[in-house]
């Protein structure tokens, strides 16, 4: 009986995290992936561990497996919130169909400095370095 | 016929969880902007975490469970690094 649990948990959870990456490389936008990323890749491993907790069922895997749920369901939103806000600032183009966009005028959108060698030459650090040090970033 | 089912389903999420990475790798190199690179990296830490609870199920020993809870604390702190690190090289509009 716990086997046939663990199976089932362990083809939900692989299935699951699939969804999620096909969404990561197929969704149109940055913000859409982010969505999959976060919430179906939690689910996926989730239920991965708990298929794991089924198969040898036990105190200390049953709380260490908790913990590590535990872990992931609480950082997991807090990794996306600053990633999302730093790709906002980070000037990300958003989808050519979206509607509205709530943020436009409450954050301002910047460019992210992408240090690539091959188009500008050896002294792009050493340019983002000085703009860098003689304006400070207005907040 | 629980254990020719059962080693079928670790074939099978074996499958799926090395086609997952192979395709967030190619997410990774296709990325346009770098924050879509970090989502990607962050994806493939939570993809990390499902093959560690893999190898825990068909090698049936519990110690790589650790090894679960150890990368998804590396993937948490590598994630909110490089948020830092893209938030702080913006330039606003109009200084540069």
């Amino acid at each position: 009986m716990l086997a046939w649990l663990s199976a089932l948990f362990m083809l939900l959870g692989s299935i699951v995290t699939f969804i999620a990456a096909l969404g990561v490389l197929r969704l149109p936008d940055f913000f859409m992936r982010m969505h999959a990323a976060t919430k179906a890749g939690v689910v996926g491993p989730s239920l991965l561990l708990i298929g794991a907790g089924f198969h040898e069922p036990s105190w200390g895997t049953w709380i260490k497996i908790l913990l590590t749920v535990l872990f992931l369901l609480t950082t997991t939103p807090i990794a996306a919130h600053l990633l999302g806000k730093a790709g906002f600032l980070g000037g990300v183009s958003l989808w050519k169909r979206t509607v509205r966009n709530d943020l436009d005028d409450v954050l301002p959108t910047r460019v992210f400095l992408e240090t690539d060698a091959s188009v500008s030459g050896r002294n792009t650090e050493a340019d983002m370095m000085t703009g860098s040090s003689e304006t400070p970033h207005k907040r | 016929m629980i254990d020719i089912i059962f080693s079928a389903t670790v074939q099978i999420s074996k499958f799926l969880l090395f086609s997952s990475m192979i395709l967030v790798c190619i997410r990774i190199a296709r990325g346009p902007h770098a924050a879509d690179r970090v989502v990607a990296l962050d994806m493939l830490c939570l993809l990390g975490v499902g093959v560690t609870a893999l190898a825990a199920i068909a090698n049936g020993s519990m110690a790589f469970i650790d090894v679960a809870l150890g990368i998804a604390l590396i993937g948490f702190l590598a994630t909110v690094a490089f948020a830092a690190f893209i938030e702080r090289g913006t330039t606003s509009n109009g200084e540069d």
